[in-house]
Formats: structure tokens, sequence, C-alpha cells
């Protein structure tokens, strides 16, 4: 510990502290533009200068290190001198535009200049103006107003791991801009906004919608990922204008995914394919809009039909793993009121068979936040910068820290991560090699090897990855979406939680959606005789009841789950959103809120509860799904559906449980191991594209509009290129058995095994391909 | 080719042949690699050779006049991995020792590399030559393989246990790269500009290692004061301004080039030289260090010495030893106008002050220059400059104020005349003159 002491005041603090984190901490602000508490010290706005004992000049408060016993002065005239001296020559060059500028009301160069700025300037030359920059659909740029901080150039550089923007040019001239024609393109580039202290780069998909000062603020949570981020959703007239990160140092840091900063405008989708707002029977084959008593009075008709008819066991529940923990609660305790156990949430999970093997609710098997400790990591089956973004920086800094990163998995895309060593297989051989690893950890730790895994010869990939592991004190197995969907995805958990155990480390699994623990917990889960989300769609069900979902597009296998919804005869549909698919399958839809528009939980990836209130009132005749299964319940008499608010759902959902979930836990007991990896053609990589993930970020303009929402192609690599002799660009018709094709360009992608081609689930093009785990004819077109 | 005139040639005994005598062969016949087959056959230590160099108060010739064993010392001994790195960046205007170092004697920066190299237990080298002396970098290039080829560079140097080796690099033209850690980032292939510091080079220099930059005149020196004693280097010159300077005089005198002589030549020697002034016009001015050092009136400069003590003592800094000397013709005002324009066009733009406030006194000299100026002008600069200086990260800044300062300080009626009346105090005929008489002489010089 450092003593010292700042404008008379003493403080102790930690070996290494700079001036300005020491002053933070004891509440004194020091001006500053360039410093970030997550990025580099670059010292060079010189906002900073403090008076510090015995130094002839001013120093950077960012860039000074505490020294025992130091003095320091940030309102002595010679700090405040040298402060007001940069604030004149921040703002001679700067348009002074704030009326028209976007940042203007939340600027800190507008807030600074009000402590720091004269009246009137007595720079009386021409300003300069630099060129604006195109960064893509998200960022929009006022270079001229930039005053060359180089936050958002560290950021790229530092957080989202590749330099996609740098300074060019000396002196007056320098610019901050992006490689020569390229954008920013990063999925985490809206960050950038955020960083600029100025109205140099602000959202495009917001400026000039509202000021700063018009929003009302409300705190909620991010309903992608597993990660729960939290968010400030800000609105106007029931609008949701936009969304910032709120700070949560334990989930999402400072920072925000540009799926979850911007798939608001998914929220004011219209048309066709936009938001539902008015609840919709079909009568004779046409859909007309209804109250919402006709609507749920048609619904609970249909459901109690047939389960009087058939039986409960004939409805079906498909649940939206980004539903929330008191939708889902709701939907399984109506379900299981009308007899059926047919209930899942897990619809891109194409493996079950761990259901009555697990010990508990799958989760991340640690804190979110110690992911930053573990030194050797190795993750498993995982397009670990698309589909988990802000985990995958957080294992880039530990990467950066020394750690390290090992991947298995079935395509090599450049994660921005140092990784220590890295196997790249085909789908069908990565239970294989992750029972090699196990193998070779067990023979470098001197543990006994598994009979099953006996047999089998350990390759270099597997050796390197596991001499990694086995290098490190604290380690962790992580198992990604590729993993989960995987056709032995509880092969790779029971291997998993074996090299964990043998490790002495850590095992989880990254959790796809925001409820993707929640669903467990609310028990959306197949009961007793009950069939999963892939059985229920295989063996077709007379009605089912449809929450929050695409299922064409959200399930694994999209083209069987569209043939045995439109085969049903009743399909209740419970969704903010509507679509052709929907209009041609449902008997019923019932307009309900997105998460922007209704109370709510979501259990994160590590079990943490996290509840949120509306943001706004439900659009039109919207309504909280909570509300909606509630009467329905009513109308159909099912016992215990006496609920007065979203709370009193939660409550029972939760039976007792407060700030984490319990019951988590990755083992698998008396589980038979599944090796087998024959296969005859081309196996499929598919990935589910970060844009294309679930019902809301689909609808969201601007993010359809960025790089990562490109046309889905046929990648493979350059030998499967020429073994099917066609070249990148090709036409080719890709089929998966049946006798549905679909038609693709070649992509080169240097990083897929041999005879793999990859092409992206969850996109309207490809949902023709059926299972995403396949094996796929191609030839050219 | 008589450019040189010393009165006890020392690093530029070698330049007497001209372009004829730089070659490995002419250094070692001029007794060149002597000391470094002392050094390594003596198995003198890392210590005593340091010592020897605190001895000879060498202080570093780039300009900031650091001294050089007390820079070496500061090298980690445990470090793995150090470099040694040489600054030719030489971007100052006015000065042009370090090209005509390299072109008439680049052996003598090698073995001086080498040298420190051993003494600060660093392997490898590099000699930043920047990019206008394209011919000199390539002249480096063929002197490292004579080098090479001799045993000079490489693994077990000469069959010692010491293995070094040296490259050259040469940078793209930006005045900056000239500030070490600027160096070192465009050495490393990004964006020249400044580090903060601390952590110094000696810490964290080139790839993060600790590393030694020196000037090239500061490695040329080392051969010679090891082969006379750093007591004997250091009577060559004063107490704590040891041995020879090499000075670059330009403007106007008679016979403009580089002049090697002890610390503590009085100016007026110098001057006499350089051949006295052309056309035996009164001396004006002088900037005593290169560009950014403070202008110093004829009267003040002809009472200095030409060492760092004296120099500072008068107000101005011995900087890189760049004399530029101006005659009466010279306008001070257009003289500024030209120097901002450089200090505006070379700042790197990292650092606020030095981006916005190296245009803005451009921009107001040139106004001034124009017949635009204001009476509250003179203050304005003042002020701008008061706001530079010492506020970023390197003192490319203060580089750029110092001028605007001395100039208003020395030459204030100049500037007051021409904000009053619009035009110049020295008259444009007089000046055209001038400059005229600069270019017909320099073609004589030449010829």
């Amino acid at each position: 510990m450092l003593e010292i002491e700042i404008d008379g005041k003493t403080l102790q603090v930690a070996d290494g502290s700079t001036i300005i984190e020491a002053a933070h901490q004891m509440g004194t602000y020091i001006p500053h533009f360039c410093y970030h508490k997550k990025l580099s010290i670059a010292a060079n706005c010189r906002m900073c200068l403090v008076q510090v004992e015995k130094a002839p000049k001013p120093m950077p408060a960012c860039a000074t290190p505490v020294t025992n016993g130091m003095k320091v002065f940030t309102h002595s005239e010679l700090a405040v001198k040298a402060q007001k001296g940069v604030m004149e020559f921040l703002l001679i060059n700067h348009p002074l535009d704030c009326p028209i500028c976007d940042q203007g009301g939340e600027c800190q160069l507008q807030d600074l200049a009000v402590g720091y700025g004269e009246s009137a300037s007595q720079y009386q030359e021409e300003k300069r103006v630099v060129p604006d920059k195109d960064l893509g659909p998200l960022v929009s740029t006022d270079m001229t107003r930039c005053i060359n901080c180089t936050r958002c150039i560290r950021f790229t550089a530092e957080i989202a791991g590749f330099m996609e923007l740098g300074q060019s040019f000396r002196g007056e001239h320098a610019e901050v801009m992006p490689f020569i024609g390229k954008t920013v393109d990063t999925e985490l580039s809206g960050n950038i906004i955020d960083l600029c202290p100025v109205g140099a780069l602000t959202s495009k998909p917001f400026r000039f919608s509202a000021r700063t000062w018009e929003l009302s603020r409300r705190k909620s949570v991010s309903p992608h990922d597993g990660l729960g981020s939290n968010l400030i959703m800000q609105t106007k007239h029931d609008r949701v204008m936009r969304v910032l990160p709120l700070e949560n140092e334990d989930i999402n840091e400072c920072w925000l995914t540009d799926k979850e900063r911007f798939s608001y405008q998914g929220l004011n989708s219209q048309g066709d394919n936009g938001r539902l707002t008015k609840p919709m029977v079909k009568q004779g084959g046409e859909w007309k809009e209804v109250d919402w008593n006709v609507a749920l009075d048609y619904a609970s008709h249909a459901l109690r039909d047939v389960a009087k008819t058939h039986g409960g066991a004939a409805i079906g529940g498909l649940l939206s793993p980004h539903a929330t923990l008191e939708e889902m609660y709701l939907a399984q305790k109506l379900l299981r009121g009308l007899g059926s156990e047919n209930i899942d949430f897990r619809l891109r999970q194409s493996d079950f068979s761990a259901d009555g093997h697990r010990r508990g609710t799958p989760w991340l098997g640690i804190k979110i936040a110690d992911i930053g400790r573990l030194d050797r990591v190795l993750v498993v089956g995982s397009f670990l910068r698309k589909d988990h973004p802000l985990i995958a920086q957080r294992l880039r800094q530990s990467a950066k820290g020394g750690a390290q990163i090992s991947v298995l998995h079935s395509a090599d895309d450049d994660l921005l991560i140092k990784l220590a060593a890295r196997a790249i297989a085909a789908p069908s051989q990565l239970p294989a090699v992750l029972a090699q690893i196990v193998k070779a950890v067990c023979q470098l730790k001197g543990a006994a090897v598994d009979a099953a895994l006996a047999g089998i010869t350990v390759s270099t990939e597997a050796q390197a990855i596991a001499q990694s592991l086995v290098s490190g004190s604290n380690s962790g197995i992580l198992l990604g979406n590729f993993a989960q969907q995987h056709p032995q995805a509880a092969t790779l958990q029971a291997l998993g939680h074996r090299l964990a155990s043998v490790l002495g480390g850590s095992f989880g699994f990254l959790g796809e959606a925001a409820n993707s623990v929640g669903g467990y917990v609310a028990k959306a889960v197949p009961g007793a005789g009950g069939l999963n989300a892939a059985a229920m769609l295989k063996e077709p069900r007379q009605a089912y009841v449809v929450v929050g979902a695409e299922p064409e597009l959200d399930c694994a296998d999209g083209a069987q789950a569209l043939a045995s919804l439109t085969k049903a005869a009743a399909v209740v549909v419970l969704s903010p959103f509507k679509s052709q698919a929907m209009l041609d399958y449902a008997a019923v839809l019932l307009p309900v809120s997105p998460f922007s528009e209704t109370s709510g939980t979501f259990v994160n990836t590590e079990g943490r509860v996290q509840s949120f209130y509306a943001a706004a009132k439900p659009l039109g005749e919207t309504r909280p799904a909570w509300k909606v299964l509630r009467v329905l319940g009513n109308l159909l008499d099912v016992a215990g559906f006496e609920f007065n608010s979203s709370e009193d759902v939660r409550a029972e959902a939760l039976g007792g449980q407060s700030d984490f979930v319990s019951g988590l836990d990755n083992g698998v007991d008396a589980f038979t191991l599944n090796l087998s990896a024959t296969v005859n053609g081309f196996e499929r990589v598919a990935d589910v594209p970060i844009h294309f993930a679930d019902s809301l970020v689909r609808r969201a303009p601007a993010l359809q509009q960025a790089r990562d929402s490109a046309t889905p192609t046929a990648r493979m690599n350059a030998a499967t290129l020429k073994k099917l002799g066609v070249a990148t660009g090709d036409r080719v018709r890709v089929g998966a058995g049946g006798t549905a094709t679909v038609t693709l360009s070649t992509q080169l992608d240097a990083g897929l095994p041999d005879g793999t081609v990859r092409v992206a689930a969850a996109h309207a093009d490809t949902v023709a391909l059926g299972p995403m785990s396949s094996v796929l004819n191609v030839e050219k077109a | 080719m008589a450019l040189i005139d010393t009165i006890s040639p020392l690093l530029t005994t070698g330049w007497s042949k001209g372009d004829a005598g730089w070659s490995l062969k002419d250094y070692e016949a001029r007794g060149g690699y002597a000391q470094l087959k002392r050094i390594l056959s003596s198995k003198m230590t890392q210590d005593e050779l340091i010592a020897e160099v605190k001895k000879s108060s060498l202080r570093g010739r780039g300009g900031a006049g650091f001294p050089t064993g007390l820079k070496w010392s500061f090298m980690p001994k445990a470090a793995p991995e150090k470099y040694v790195v040489c600054n030719t960046d030489e971007g100052e205007p006015g000065t042009f020792k370090d090209r005509d170092l390299l072109r008439y004697d680049p052996h003598s920066t090698i073995e001086g590399m080498i040298i420190a190299g051993y003494a600060v237990g660093a392997k490898r080298g590099y000699n930043y030559i920047h990019g206008e002396i394209f011919d000199i970098y390539q002249r480096f290039e063929e002197a490292l393989d004579q080098a090479r080829a001799a045993g000079y560079l490489g693994e077990r140097i000469l069959g010692s246990d010491f293995s070094f080796d040296l490259f050259a690099h040469h940078g793209w033209g930006a005045y900056i790269c000239g500030e070490e850690t600027g160096l070192l980032e465009s050495i490393e292939g990004k964006k020249g500009q400044p580090r903060y510091k601390p952590p110094f080079p000696a810490n964290f220099g080139l790839y993060g290692k600790p590393t030694t930059i020196n000037n090239t005149e500061t490695f040329a020196a080392i051969p010679f004061i090891l082969g006379m004693g750093g007591e004997a280097y250091l009577n060559l010159g004063k107490p704590n301004n040891g041995g020879t300077k090499l000075f670059s005089v330009s403007g106007h005198v008679n016979r403009p080039g580089n002049y090697e002589v002890p610390m503590g030549t009085p100016f007026a020697k110098l001057l006499e030289m350089a051949g006295g002034m052309r056309g035996g016009r009164k001396l004006k001015a002088v900037i005593p260090g290169g560009s950014s050092a403070p202008v110093l009136p004829a009267d003040v400069m002809m009472e200095c010495t030409m060492d760092y003590d004296s120099i500072a003592k008068a107000g101005s800094m011995l900087g890189s030893g760049a004399v530029i000397v101006m005659d009466e013709t010279v306008c001070m005002v257009k003289a500024l106008e030209r120097l901002s324009y450089f200090y505006f066009e070379e700042s790197c733009g990292q650092c606020t002050p030095c981006r916005e406030g190296s245009g803005w006194l451009y921009r107001v000299v040139h106004r001034i220059e124009h017949g635009q100026g204001r009476p509250e002008d003179l203050d304005l600069l003042n002020r701008v400059t008061d706001n530079m200086m010492g506020k970023t990260i390197c003192a490319l800044a203060d580089a750029a104020a110092f001028p605007v300062r001395s100039f208003i300080k020395h030459f204030k009626s100049e500037f007051e005349y021409h904000i009053e009346h619009k035009k110049c105090l020295v008259d444009p005929e007089v000046q055209r003159a001038g400059s005229g008489f600069f270019r017909a002489s320099s073609v004589a010089r030449v010829a």
C-alpha cells in the first residue's frame, strides 16, 4: 500500500495505482477524455494534468504512478491553469455545433467545457474540417468533432481484439479512420459510441431521433445470449429509442455486444414480419383480427378439444429459451395441467440422452467474473466470438495476461485470442478428439485411464491441448453452443466433466440463450414419459403451444418443425412478432409483449437471477405473456393459476431461491459414452449467425445490414472445393438426403476440416436443409 | 571537399579523404576497431567500460546532453534481451552532422555501437536513419556488410564470447521519429509517436525490452574516447562538457559546414572557422542548437562559448549543435513563420496542446507576416506557448514554443513594426539581396 495526499486528504492506495485511480477512489473527480479504466493509458488528451509536489511540470494524473508520500493538488492554480489551457486547445478546432450534435446533453467535452472553458474563444482562424468515414451500418461519424483521444482505436485493438481503427496523418491533420475501404465490423463495435467523449461517433440507428434529456431510463436485462448483460432501456413515448449498457463488473463490465445494443430496433418493427399487435384467429383459412376474449376462448377451446379427444400427450409445448422464467413456468404449468409432459425449451438441442442422467441444471460451472481467473481454458464446440462475444472478450484479456486458451472445434474462425493449442475436427470427430484429450490428461496426471478410452490413440493436437491444460493450476472446460447442439452432446458433456475432474478444474456450458438455465428452473423440460423438443416434432402432435419461438428458425431441424406444425390440428402461438410461416401453421396468434414491455426474470448462465420491469407500455393490444398464460390457465380450469403479478409467478417458480438458483450441476451419472464416428458424405457444420439467433435480432434492420448478417454460403476448405470441382463463388446445390435442396454460393474457408461444408442455420435460406447436424450432398448447380 | 576545418580533428579524422575514406580498410588503417579488439581480448568488464565512458563526461550529442555513461548504467544487468539503438533521424532543421559522420566514417559509429552493446549486454542493435538521406542508409548497409564479413559483427565476435549484430532501418521522413520513443515505435512498425515516460527505454524500450538509445555522434565518439582514455577526452573540453563536438554551421556564413571543435570553444572562433559573415554583413541572430533552440541575438551570442553550460546560461540550448547564423537581411517574423510551419507540420498529433497549439502559433505568425497581425497577437502567442510548454508527452510542443517566445523576446520591435505597418522592418529588397547572396555563394562553395 502507498500513502498519497490529494488536495490535503490522505489515503492508502494499492501499489501501482495511478493518481487518477487514487483520486477516483476518494471521490475526487479529475477531468479527463482519453483515460478509460478498461483501456490502456494513452496520456494524450492532457486534460487530467495535476500538480505534483516537487514536479516542475504538471503531470497527467492518468499516467503518473503514485509514489509513497506523494502530494497531489488537483485544483491548485498550476493544475487549473493547465486544465483550462488544454480545454482551450480542445475547443479551438471543435465545431461547437452542440445544438445539432447528437451527443449534445451527454457530451463529456460539453460538460467539461462548462467547468474549464471560457465563454468566448480567442481563436479567430479557420477551423479544421475532417472528412467523415463510413464505419458501417451501426456507427455514424462526424469526424470534425473528433478530439483524437484514441479511445475508439484502443478499444478495437485491446478489447475487440483487432485494430480496426487507427490514427493516420500527423499533427493537426491527424484523423481517426478505419483501413481504407473497410468498415468497423467487430461484434462489439457499438461500444466505441459510448467511449467517444464527443459527438464524433454516434449511433446510426438512433441519431437525430431523440435528445438524451427526453428519454426515460429503465434498467433491464439482455434477452439474447446466456450472459444476461445489464441494460439501460431508454424510451420516449413508450417506444424504446436506444439501449445502453448498465455497468456490471460481474457480467458485462461496461460493454454490450452490438446485438444487445441495436436489437431494440426489432421491438419497433412493423409490417408482415414485424410486431404482432392484435390477437388473430384463423377461420376457414382466413385470418381475422379479433378481441382478446375471442382469441383466448378460441385458443382454450382448441387445446381443450385436443386434450379431450386425443389426450394431453397429443399437445406439445415449444418454449423459446429467450422467454422469461415466468412465461416458461406458466406455460409448463398450463401444459401439465392439460395432461401433457411434452414441454421443452432446448429447441436447438438434438441429443437428449443426458436427460435422466443429469445431476442438475447445466450451467457455466463458475461465476462469469471468474472466467478471467482461469489460467488454462479449453473451449469445446463454440463459435465463441459470435455466440458469446463478451465471454470471448474476457478470455482475450486473460490470454494477454498469460492464460493459455485452447480450442476444440469444427471451424477455425479467428477468435482474435492468442491460442495455446487447437484441434479442428469434423463434427463427428469432436467426441473422439475430446476423448483423446481426456486420455492424454489422465496419462499426464497419472490418473487411471477410463476403460472406454483405453483403445484410442492420442493425436498430436489433443496431446498439445492436454499438455497446456495440465500445466496450469486453475483450469476450465467450456462447452459452447455447437457442442450443446451436437448429436453426441451428452457424450461431450460426460467427457468434459471427466476432464475437469481429472484436472481438478471447472466444467461448464456457455449458455446459448438468456434463459438456458432458467428453463430448467422453470421446469420447462419434459417430465416422465414426455417428449423433448426434437421428439415432439419427430412424432407430430395434434396441437402445439409455441411461446416466443419461431420453430422453423429456432429448432434444430427447422424443416421438420415446419412440417409438424403445419400438419397439426391446432397451433397456439404466443409471440411478439408475426411471420408468414406463423400465419401458415398457426390457428391462433396471441400478441404478447417482448421483454421490453413486460416484467420478468432471466436466469443467466452462471445461475444469477435477474428480474426486470417493463421499460415501455405494451404496444397496441399486446399483453405480457404471463398475463395471457394466466388467463388461459383460468379458462382451462387448471389449478394454481391465481397469480396477481409476475412477482407471484416468480416466487412460485423460484420456490425461495433468490440471487442465485440452486441445483446447478454439470455432472452426468451412469452414462454410456457414444464415440461412434462413421459418416459418409460431407458433414454439415452449422453455425447460428449472431444476428439470426432469435426472433428479436432477426428483425433489427441495422444489424441485418452488418457484415455478420451476410447471406449464408456453403463454406469449405480448398481440398473440399477441389473435390467438388468448384471454385469460390460458384453456385452449388446442397441437399440433406431429402428432396429439398437449396442453392448457395461457395466460399473458401481454410479453417474448416476436410469433407465438411459450413452452412449457417437459423436462416430462411437454409431452413429447407433440415437438421443442423447432417450429411450433405453438394453438387455444382 | 575541404569542408572540414577543425582545431584538433578527432571524430572527423577520417573525413579528410572525403568520399574516398569511408570503407573498412581505411577505418582500420586509421586505427579503427582497435578498441573493440582491445576490449574483447582484455576481457574488459562492463563496469570498467562504463566507468571509462563516465570519466570522459561524454554527454549525449543528440540534443538533450544526458551523460552517456550514466545512461548505459541504467540498463538492467539481468535482462536476457536488450537492444542498442542509434538515432540517426537527425530531423532538426540546421543539423547535418550525423549525415556526414555516416557518409565519411560509418565504421566509427558501428564500432561505437558494438562497444555499447558489449557495455550494456545487448546482442542486437539498430541504426534508424532518416529517410531523406537514402544514399547514406545504403552506405551504412554496405559498411555493415564489410564489418560482418570482417567478423566485427555476428556470432562470437573475433572469437570471443560476445555476439552482436547490427541492422540499419530507414525512416520515412517524420521529425518526431527523432524522439527516442517515437523512433522505437517506428522501428516496431507503428506510427511514430512518442511514448509516455516513465517507463524509460532503459526498462521498456524496443519491443518492450531494455534499450539504450544514443545519437550517432555519441556512438561515433566512443572508439576515440577509449583510444585516448576518458580523462584525456574530458580534458579536450571543459569540466562537465567533455571532448569535442561537431557543429553544423549553416546560414549566412562564408563556409557553411560541419566543424569539430573542443567543447568550450568561443562562438566567435567557430564563426571565424566558418569563414565569417557573408559579404561582411552584420550578424543579427544565431540559433545555437538546432531550430527548436531559442534564438539568441548577436551580442549575447558573441559572448558565448560552445558548450552545454554556457549556452544554457545565455538562455538557449546547445541541442544538436546546429548553429543557424542569420545576418541583418533576415526578417525575424518571416524566419519564425518558417520555423512555426515546420513544427505545425511535424507535430505527431497525439497530445492536445501540441496538435492544436502548433497550428495556432503558425497561423498567427503567418497572419502577422502577411500584414494581418493584431496588437494583441504577441500576448496571444506568448499565452499559447505558455499553455503548450511542459504540457505534453514529448518535447515537441516546447520545441515549437521556444522559437516563438525567443523571437518575440529578442526581436519584439520587428513584430510590433509588422503589426503596426503591415510590412517588414527589413526592406524586402534587402531580404532578397541577402537570400540571393546566399544562393550564389553556396554554388561557389561547391565549385
